[in-house]
């Protein structure tokens, strides 16, 4: 959607450059570009912390599960497909997997964008950069101690935390608790 | 006869069962802030095996769990290296122990583990935990994980676990150093301020027959 809001906005930039809207149309640029939410080329969502929580606390009845991963952590991409099997499988049974990417920031134009570009991905990925993990890892569970893999799967307020690896039939084992 | 066999093997899967669940537990388990850590002897990239005893006039350790094949662990070397040289003149040398299950990691080896020590010139010990047994009883689960010991009458207590500093991306812009800030404390008598910390990093390497922590 704010993807969506930029693109009008830098239209609107480019198509009256020769007006003096222009000056306003920029501001109104910065204030998109300095909400929570930065986006770069190839639409990687990019998130700080703060912006990223609300990914943890939807209430919409949907179940959704929110796998932290890298394309460092081998065992994370082990599990990738099975978490993509899980999208394709159930997304129009009220289900949403959304993949957390903890890559480094600098590594995102040259390992994660065209990782997700030869895998794939169908699942939503969105990138979390937030070098204060001390304040955040707790937030998101306190049991989580940081190593990766880990994920979460919840509906509303009920929420189970794994840091652990998955195989296809040990998730949607997981997951039917939630669908019943 | 058969009965003593049959007992046997049910007193051995007992075991193994048990072995089983408490590396499982090893995530959540392991040691606490407070507890007296027990020593070890492991070898050392040199050949030689090396305990915490060996130390004989140390004040306490800085253990630090660390490999080779993790992008956080590369990232903190240089910061490892920088708290060895600053803290083992003090009395808190670091002791670095590679945990990874060299079968899963092949480039964690203890050939690899003398390599990198080499190329990046270790100046303390880089242990290889082979069989894995070190690791759980800290309760470590990923790469980096620090563990700061100080060393008492009664043994060494965990004083401090969690991460080096706040910002793993550039070391120009962390805030606080919590291993320092943790080791400046105890050399001044002093409380800890941050005693535990979280920080993201490579989950430890273990066969998945052994352990859910993968």
């Amino acid at each position: 959607m704010k993807l969506k809001v930029l693109f009008i906005v830098l239209f609107a930039m480019v198509s009256c450059k020769q007006d003096n809207k222009s000056n306003q149309v920029a501001d109104n640029l910065k204030e998109v570009m300095n909400k929570d939410i930065v986006l770069s080329g190839n639409d990687l969502e990019i998130y700080d912390f703060n912006g990223f929580e609300k990914f943890l606390n939807k209430k919409d009845d949907k179940i959704y599960i929110v796998n932290f991963w890298a394309t460092w952590c081998a065992p994370c991409v082990k599990e990738l497909p099975y978490f993509e099997k899980l999208n394709k499988n159930y997304k129009n049974k009220g289900v949403e997997v959304i993949l957390v990417s903890l890559d480094f920031p600098h590594l995102y134009e040259t390992k994660l964008k065209p990782f997700i570009k030869d895998k794939k991905l169908a699942s939503k990925v969105i990138a979390l950069d937030d070098v204060d993990m001390n304040s955040w890892i707790p937030k998101v569970d306190k049991t989580w101690s940081g190593s990766i893999p880990a994920t979460i799967i919840y509906k509303n307020s009920n929420k189970k935390f794994f840091e652990q690896s998955f195989t296809y039939d040990e998730l949607e084992t997981e997951l039917k608790q939630f669908l019943n | 006869m058969k009965k003593t066999i049959k007992l046997i093997s049910a007193a051995c899967m007992v075991l193994l069962i048990s072995a089983f669940t408490i590396s499982k537990t090893g995530g959540s388990g392991g040691y606490k802030i407070g507890d007296i850590a027990e020593d070890f002897s492991l070898k050392n990239i040199d050949g030689n095996m090396v305990s915490l005893a060996d130390y004989k006039d140390a004040k306490g350790y800085i253990v630090t769990f660390t490999c080779n094949t993790c992008p956080y662990a590369v990232m903190y070397e240089d910061r490892i290296i920088a708290l060895d040289k600053k803290y083992a003149p003090k009395g808190y040398p670091v002791i670095a122990i590679m945990p990874n299950d060299t079968n899963i990691k092949p480039d964690d080896d203890l050939d690899a583990m003398k390599k990198r020590a080499k190329e990046k010139g270790f100046t303390f010990p880089y242990l290889i935990d082979k069989e894995q047994t070190v690791f759980p009883k800290y309760g470590a689960t990923k790469t980096p994980h620090m563990f700061v010991l100080k060393k008492t009458k009664k043994g060494n207590v965990v004083k401090y676990i969690g991460a080096i500093d706040d910002n793993y991306k550039d070391a120009s812009a962390v805030t606080t150093k919590y291993v320092e800030e943790a080791v400046d404390a105890l050399l001044a008598g002093e409380e800890i301020k941050e005693k535990e910390t979280k920080a993201i990093g490579c989950s430890i390497k273990v066969a998945k027959a052994t352990s859910s922590v993968n």
